[in-house]
């Protein structure tokens, strides 16, 4: 099962490689990883998505609580979340495709942000599973290169962590 | 007024009552050697190599408890510690170790003996540093300390730029540590405490399974109290030997893949297993799934992340061992004849299945330990190699007292023993410390023979020589059809010349009734070391054993 993990981190140089080295040396598969500053600039905050049981995650939100510079670790429930990555994608376009680009784009809250003469760029920020829909859709057209962030993620309501 | 950064190193050492360290020079520690020249708190001690000043540091605190001290220079000084980190990192054994780096504008730029330290250090230290500044250095040295020596304790590294060493600034110590994302949990959850009283109380064949971490917090008195009150049988780990004492009637000795038939049946059989300090290793368990099928399990352990790892747990409590077991011996209540029927039946697999070996004309290894143990009385520090010696020893040395086994449990270093007994004979400079090694691992730190003799340390090296790398050895001989591959050193070096050349006294015991008079002998050297090369039977096997892969019970007795 997929779980996103929050670990909020002390701003300091080798907090990555410590929360990155003790994923690969246990072995807990990374599927996406996102970093960033928070609401108070001497911590940071890594949203990471893994797959494991409830016992693997159990001992990952042990694990990197015994790193020293990790102020708080919490396992963010999907339903109680939002979710979200970002994606930049470059599509074939000409004058005949362009238009249909740019509906299919707005259909999904995408945004073009840049029309060159063969290429447009879409920028979209949505939960992954819409991200990978708006890109298969997009296939017929030939995405020409795409980057995606990892997904980050941040509690519903009033309840704050970290 | 303004001192340098390596004057504030020395300075906050000296704050956190640091008495010795281990170390060696070079072009990055030079600033600190500068302050060394002549400081009378701290004495500094350079064994021949690296590593040997590493499991020095780390030897000295196994035996004191304190806080073990080693330099090394950057590169090639800082990556000779690698092997000594880890072995301190997986026993869980309080260090700081300071390496030198290049000056902070030649940093990343692959500079003469540059080497990313932190980075290669990351996964093997409980944390580490780099320090680009002097103004930092007295915060580092006094988080460093605070972080080796509390909670699960373990080795720190400080990475110190040479610049950072040369730099002028106003030092002050600081009072206490600002540590957010470090709090260990000391006081276990009472409800917890109560839970493990309750199953405690209901069960009828409860069995105390005791390891390193009582070593550890000092609970070896709470753990005895303990285990009288309940009336049930201790068993040990490798790392907790001296926890409890073996010579008590409630000793099952080790347990495990070279455990006692007894300790191996009586986990089998238990129907509560409380692990106090020990984390279900994998040369404890042996085949996992089969482990203790019939037990509960209670785990009391100060590191959250052992809970559970590789066994379900019933009843955790996470917190100081000491403490915990003081809670809990405060609710066992004093109650007359527990548990008769299960010690009978513990008194029945002791008698049918001693550990023992077969006599020969040879000299049997297993018998120069028991004429240790007799030599001695039972009262010396016993730091050993790692291989069949390192079983024997733990297997036939009654050990009554914590501190005194110095032993590389985890990582299992080879060429740890003898630089440890260096370190442990400085912290414990009126025990009788014995480096008990084979003909393969006394050759890994063989070096230190000189750091032995300058300091006139009375340490006595018995070298259990079989002329193979013998656990190797036993494990062809057992699971690889007897294809003796690499194994055997039958090209050995004279080892008493060796000693000789370093200036120590030395033997060599071919008779097995020569034997205690030559241990008689080696307890009345008393100026430097005295090295004992044993001819032992060359293909005499550690028994019991449990195969890989195998459970318990299923082990191989004779």
């Amino acid at each position: 099962m997929k779980h996103t993990i929050s670990a909020i981190v002390e701003n300091k140089p080798g907090v990555l490689h410590r929360v990155v080295g003790l994923f690969s040396r246990r072995g807990y598969n990374i599927d996406s990883l996102a970093v960033g500053t928070t609401e108070k600039t001497e911590v940071s905050r890594i949203t990471i998505v893994v797959t494991g049981d409830d016992l693997v995650l159990e001992q990952i939100i042990k694990q990197l609580y015994k790193q020293i510079d990790v102020l708080e670790v919490f396992d963010l429930p999907q339903n109680e979340s939002i979710e979200r990555e970002l994606a930049l994608i470059k599509v074939k376009a000409n004058e005949k495709t362009r238009n249909e680009i740019a509906q299919l784009a707005e259909t999904f809250n995408a945004r073009i942000v840049d029309v060159a003469e063969e290429t447009v760029i879409i920028e979209v920020s949505l939960e992954k599973e819409k991200v990978e829909n708006l890109q298969k859709l997009l296939e017929k057209f030939g995405i020409q290169e795409l980057v995606r962030t990892g997904k980050i993620a941040i509690q519903k309501g009033g309840k704050n962590n970290g | 007024m303004k001192i340098s950064g390596a004057q504030a190193l020395i300075e906050s050492l000296k704050k956190e009552g640091v008495e010795i360290v281990f170390g060696y020079p070079g072009g990055t520690v030079l600033p600190i050697y500068d302050v060394l020249y002549g400081e009378k708190a701290i004495k500094h001690i350079l064994p021949r190599h690296e590593q040997g000043s590493t499991h020095a540091a780390d030897g000295y605190a196994r035996v004191t408890g304190k806080v073990g001290v080693c330099i090394a220079t950057s590169g090639p000084g800082a990556t000779n510690t690698i092997t000594g980190i880890a072995t301190a990192f997986m026993d869980s054994i309080p260090m700081v170790i300071i390496t030198g780096q290049v000056a902070t504008p030649l940093i990343g730029r692959d500079s003469f003996q540059e080497a990313d330290i932190t980075g290669i250090t990351q996964p093997i230290t409980k944390h580490n540093y780099l320090v680009k500044t002097a103004e930092e250095i007295p915060r580092v040295i006094k988080e460093a300390f605070y972080i080796a020596s509390t909670g699960r304790p373990g080795p720190v590294v400080v990475d110190i730029a040479k610049d950072a060493q040369v730099n002028k600034f106003d030092f002050k110590y600081p009072d206490k540590v600002n540590l957010p994302g470090y709090k260990p949990t000391l006081k276990g959850d009472p409800e917890q405490v109560k839970a493990a009283a309750k199953l405690i109380a209901e069960s009828k064949k409860p069995l105390i399974y005791a390891g390193g971490g009582v070593i550890a917090s000092g609970a070896a008195a709470e753990l005895t109290e303990f285990a009288r009150k309940l009336n049930t049988p201790v068993t040990t780990t490798l790392m907790g030997l001296g926890a409890f004492p073996e010579t008590d009637k409630l000793a099952l000795q080790m347990l495990g893949m070279h455990g006692t038939a007894f300790a191996n049946y009586a986990v089998q059989e238990c129907d509560l297993l409380i692990a106090v300090g020990a984390r279900f290793d994998d040369r404890v368990t042996g085949h996992l799934p089969s482990f203790a099928p019939k037990a509960k399990h209670i785990q009391i352990d100060i590191d959250p992340a052992e809970i559970g790892k590789n066994v379900r747990i019933d009843v955790p409590i996470v917190g100081d061992v000491k403490q915990t077991l003081k809670e809990l011996n405060a609710l066992i209540p004093v109650k007359a004849g527990r548990h008769l029927a299960w010690l009978k039946q513990i008194e029945e697999w002791k008698n049918k299945f001693p550990l023992s070996y077969k006599k020969n004309n040879f000299i049997k290894p297993q018998y120069v330990i028991e004429m240790i143990d007799e030599v001695t009385k039972g009262e010396a520090i016993i730091c050993t190699e790692v291989g069949q010696h390192q079983m024997w020893a733990a297997q036939f040395f009654k050990f009554t007292k914590p501190r005194t086994w110095v032993s590389s449990g985890g990582l299992g270093t080879m060429g740890y023993g003898f630089p440890a007994s260096i370190g442990a004979q400085f912290g414990r400079p009126d025990s009788t410390v014995f480096n008990i090694a084979g003909d393969g691992s006394i050759q890994m730190n063989i070096q230190e023979l000189a750091t032995a003799v300058i300091h006139k340390l009375p340490i006595k090296i018995v070298v259990l020589n079989n002329s193979f790398l013998g656990m190797v050895r036993q494990w062809q001989e057992l699971i690889y059809e007897k294809r003796y591959s690499s194994t055997n050193l039958c090209n050995n070096p004279d080892l008493v010349k060796i000693a000789e050349a370093y200036g120590a006294k030395a033997m060599r015991i071919t008779d097995q009734t020569k034997v205690k008079a030559a241990l008689e002998e080696a307890m009345k050297i008393t100026d430097g070391p005295v090295l004992l090369d044993f001819s032992v039977d060359k293909e005499e096997n550690v028994l019991p054993f449990v195969p890989p892969g195998q459970a318990l019970n299923e082990m191989i007795i004779d």
